[in-house]
């Protein structure tokens, strides 16, 4: 039955525990909202037909709803939209309470892909691998605008925010590969931002797991081949400089040499030498590796060459994390902790 | 047949020959002319929103590039929505029919501010032309709701589209200030607030929110303004801002603005079913109350567009049980305009037609609006087709069937011609049809899990996307159609007389088309409207002697 109605309303298939939940209350909605539309729709038809003008009976003008019937209107309708909204609380909040033993994984939204962690291993783009049977508690972000998380298998969805964690947890019922959407207007490749959810049988996931950790490859597609690549970023940035030779110019420790120094650069507010200041953000570091002359800081010869063409995107971005991460003086991180559960801080 | 009171008229040319030549048309202060002004440029905005709606429709007809590019697209869905929401739906009836019928509705010689009247006229024109000057100079991409950080950091045209919906808000609040004015105190003598037309009842609830909803809009576009201009932080989590209360400042007012687009539909609706019935409404105090009551909930619902932002559970809730209150004035209304058809006397005319499409349509929109504000129900179906589905049921199966349905209830009193009445039910039919087949497979594709604003989709979605595209392209040759028959009709329609329906609104006591000052003399209005046991007790002071 629930699977005739499933493949009448186009439903996808109903792959995590949340989903049978969801399609009962959607059922229940359509089904009232089709029979009370028939209703609606040959009373009008009867209506049109029996007082159709010429053939009604004689008016009767003094015609008017009696109070019951003001009460009715508004007193059947109330009692079924609120059965459907508590019976709709009950299941939501249940698909926002992730149990404490479920599996936590991290996912970032990015222009415009989907990236995923566990805490203790891997990371991975665009695809998920989750066992069967196992809560699994997504905590999301993104890092530029928002995102929304969508999985129509398992009628899940959740947006990432910028600057903020929003958490959500599904359990997937059966093995397959499941389609993940963005369901957030996200800019030009929204439409493209997709991702895949496998998951596997419990014994397959650890298999799985077990191949990952004994060789990890750290955002595995974007960096392979090279040396010094697992880690941070910033770390990959010190790489990437020595090997284009930043260092010939800049230094690291404050000292101004032929070009400025790196230490506390981003961010700062930089004189330039046609008497405007700049911002030393991603953008305008960015420039100044790819057209170094057009904004040339104050006090330093316009000496520096391009490196467009020489630098991939990864590069330029590795770079940026590094020289962001050189801060003069810096708080201490606060200690590391085990993930909690419970809401959090927002 | 029509019982047709088309005595010659000898007192008095119309407002249309009052005056001639532009000039006297770009300065008046006649509420009838400004309304007409509306009205043309309001259709010419629509045509233009049709038109990129039309070219949505190709794009989506195959996955992949069909016939534009991503950017493209995503511009094209801006320029739909910003034109449609913006400059066509939001302004359509208050500022086209509103301005035209309200003081005729209450046998005012005018609205009460007329200069404030032709202003709002030439801010919404201001606005209009500094948004399209945007969407054409760049081009947007942004969606008609310019949610934060993405209109903050997307590299197009936003600003000049941002200020100029801000002044289109101005244009918004000038006219609800100007009906509510009007109406507290330009009532002719006899009409009661529990005398005053349906209508106007509409108009009324719907300006209290323009007024007090729209600034909350003008300040949130500014804050994204200002945003841009001067990085103020407000909404980058990196300066310490909040991506999120963007979207509360927006859905305050743009949740309310769905009424501002619905509820004067309404109004046209509770007019029409009582005049085409020949019965007064089946419960007058019902219609009101619901009036009164929607632009009061309707502030109160605006979360149920956050369910899966990271609001609270708790909130999540409450908007939840909120937003199923306005749904109950909707369905109330629904079953007192069946009620009123109930024993009456019905004439199946071209607004009548639209009449019940409206009512089946807009229960289906009410219906999954109910749905989407199921928390559970709305994890699945959030920015997903079937919300495209249903707010298009909501704005186009409602507010565009009862701009219709206006346009041909009272095009005879505007224009004093007749259109052809086979005509205009063939093609209200063919457009209904059209409507369902655009928009029904689109609750469909949101079932399957189709997200909104998307160029490009897996191949399952197909069929129910070419269904969609064919449905859309019958849909577009309706309003072509309507079009041709109503611009032949201004000028070679038969003459339609005073009052051709031989309806019992007040507005029909004045002729058609009224004269400048709307009455020959002081009207008199000693039964309700829509009331049809007494026809004819309605008079001038000169008839009633």
């Amino acid at each position: 039955m629930s699977d005739l109605m499933r493949r009448i309303l186009f439903l996808p298939e109903a792959a995590s525990s949340l989903a049978p939940r969801v399609d009962r209350l959607h059922f229940f909605i359509i089904g009232t909202t089709f029979v009370v539309g028939a209703g609606i729709g040959l009373t009008g038809l009867f209506f049109l037909v029996r007082y159709r003008r010429g053939r009604a009976p004689a008016q009767e003008p003094t015609m008017a709803a009696p109070t019951w019937m003001e009460a009715a209107f508004a007193g059947v309708p109330l009692a079924f939209f609120l059965l459907w909204g508590a019976l709709g609380f009950q299941d939501y909040v249940w698909a926002r309470t992730p149990p404490r033993d479920a599996l936590d994984v991290y996912v970032t939204g990015k222009q415009w892909m989907w990236k995923f962690a566990y805490p203790d291993g891997p990371g991975m783009v665009g695809v998920l691998h989750v066992p069967t049977g196992t809560p699994v508690r997504l905590l999301l972000t993104s890092r530029d605008v928002i995102h929304s998380f969508y999985v129509p298998a398992f009628r899940l969805k959740m947006d990432a925010l910028p600057g903020r964690y929003t958490e959500v947890w599904f359990e997937a019922v059966m093995p397959g590969r499941y389609r993940v959407f963005c369901a957030e207007y996200c800019g030009l490749d929204h439409s493209r931002m997709r991702a895949e959810v496998v998951a596997l049988e419990p014994a397959a996931f650890e298999s799985w797991r077990a191949r990952q950790l004994a060789q990890p490859t750290w955002v595995a597609d974007e960096y392979s081949g090279e040396e010094g690549t697992r880690g941070p970023l910033a770390r990959r940035g010190a790489v990437v400089a020595t090997r284009q030779g930043c260092f010939q110019c800049h230094t690291i420790d404050g000292t101004p040499h032929i070009g400025p120094s790196w230490l506390g650069l981003y961010g700062r507010e930089e004189p330039l030498a046609s008497g405007d200041s700049v911002r030393a953000d991603v953008a305008y570091l960015t420039e100044s590796m790819m057209d170094p002359l057009a904004k040339v800081v104050a006090g330093y010869a316009p000496v520096m060459p391009s490196f467009h063409g020489r630098l991939s995107a990864g590069e330029v971005g590795a770079l940026v994390e590094y020289i962001k991460s050189l801060q003069p003086e810096r708080p201490e991180p606060p200690p590391a902790q085990e993930p909690t559960y419970g809401p959090l801080p927002r | 047949m029509a019982p047709s009171h088309a005595e010659p008229s000898v007192a008095g040319p119309s407002y249309l020959d009052a005056e001639r030549g532009l000039w006297s048309w770009l300065t008046t202060r006649d509420h009838k002319r400004i309304g007409v002004m509306f009205l043309a440029v309001l259709l010419l905005m629509f045509l233009l929103g049709g038109v990129f709606a039309l070219a949505l429709r190709v794009e989506l007809l195959t996955p992949g590039e069909t016939v534009m590019g991503r950017l493209a697209y995503n511009r094209a869905f801006t320029v739909h929505g910003v034109v449609m929401v913006w400059l066509f739906l939001i302004p359509s009836i208050p500022t086209a029919f509103g301005n035209f019928l309200l003081p005729l509705m209450i046998g005012a010689r005018d609205v009460a501010f007329p200069r404030l009247n032709l202003a709002s006229f030439y801010l919404y024109m201001l606005g209009a032309v500094m948004t399209l000057w945007g969407v054409f100079q760049g081009g947007v991409d942004t969606g008609w709701t310019f949610y934060t950080p993405y209109s903050t950091v997307t590299g197009r045209e936003v600003m000049p589209v941002l200020l100029g919906v801000f002044v289109v808000g101005f244009s918004t609040i000038l006219t609800g200030i100007n009906f509510i004015t009007t109406v507290h105190t330009m009532r002719a003598p006899g009409v009661t607030w529990m005398k005053v037309p349906l209508f106007v009842w509409a108009l009324y609830g719907t300006s209290i929110i323009q007024v007090l909803a729209t600034p909350v809009l003008g300040m949130v576009l500014m804050l994204v303004a200002l945003e841009r201009v001067a990085g103020a932080g407000l909404f980058d989590p990196s300066r310490g801002g909040d991506p999120l209360l963007y979207q509360h400042l927006f859905w305050f007012y743009s949740h309310p603005a769905v009424y501002i687009m619905v509820l004067p539909g309404m109004g046209v609706i509770s007019e029409t079913v009582c005049a085409f019935s020949r019965k007064r409404p089946f419960s007058y105090r019902v219609i009101v109350w619901s009036t009164v009551g929607i632009s009061f909930v309707g502030f109160l619902t605006w979360g149920h567009h956050m369910f899966v932002s990271g609001q609270s559970t708790f909130g999540a809730g409450a908007f939840s049980v909120l937003s199923m209150l306005v749904a109950i004035f909707t369905a109330m209304k629904i079953f007192t305009w069946l009620g009123t058809m109930y024993r009456g006397s019905l004439w199946v005319s071209t607004p009548f037609t639209y009449v019940l499409g409206f009512i089946f349509l807009l229960f289906f929109g009410g219906m999954s609006g109910v749905a989407v504000a199921v928390t559970s129900a709305d994890l699945h179906w959030h920015d997903t087709y079937f919300v495209v589905a249903h707010f298009h049921f909501i704005m186009v199966g409602a507010s565009l069937m009862a701009f219709l349905a206006a346009l041909h209830y009272w095009f005879p009193k505007m224009f004093g011609r007749m259109y052809p009445e086979g005509m205009g039910i063939g093609t209200a039919v063919l457009i209904i049809f059209g409507f369902i087949a655009t928009f029904l497979p689109q609750f469909l594709l949101g079932n399957l899990g189709m997200p909104r604003r998307y160029a490009d989709y897996p191949e399952a979605f197909q069929p129910l996307h070419v269904a969609s595209t064919a449905g859309a392209s019958l849909l577009g040759f309706g309003f072509l159609i309507v079009a041709v028959y109503l611009g032949w009709s201004l000028r070679h329609g038969r003459a339609a007389g005073r009052n051709p329906w031989g309806s019992e609104g007040y507005e029909w006591l004045s002729d058609s088309p009224p004269p400048e000052f709307n009455f020959h003399a002081p009207p008199r209005f000693p039964r309700p409207p829509h009331d049809y046991a007494n026809p004819g007790a309605n008079t001038e002071v000169e008839h009633a002697a």
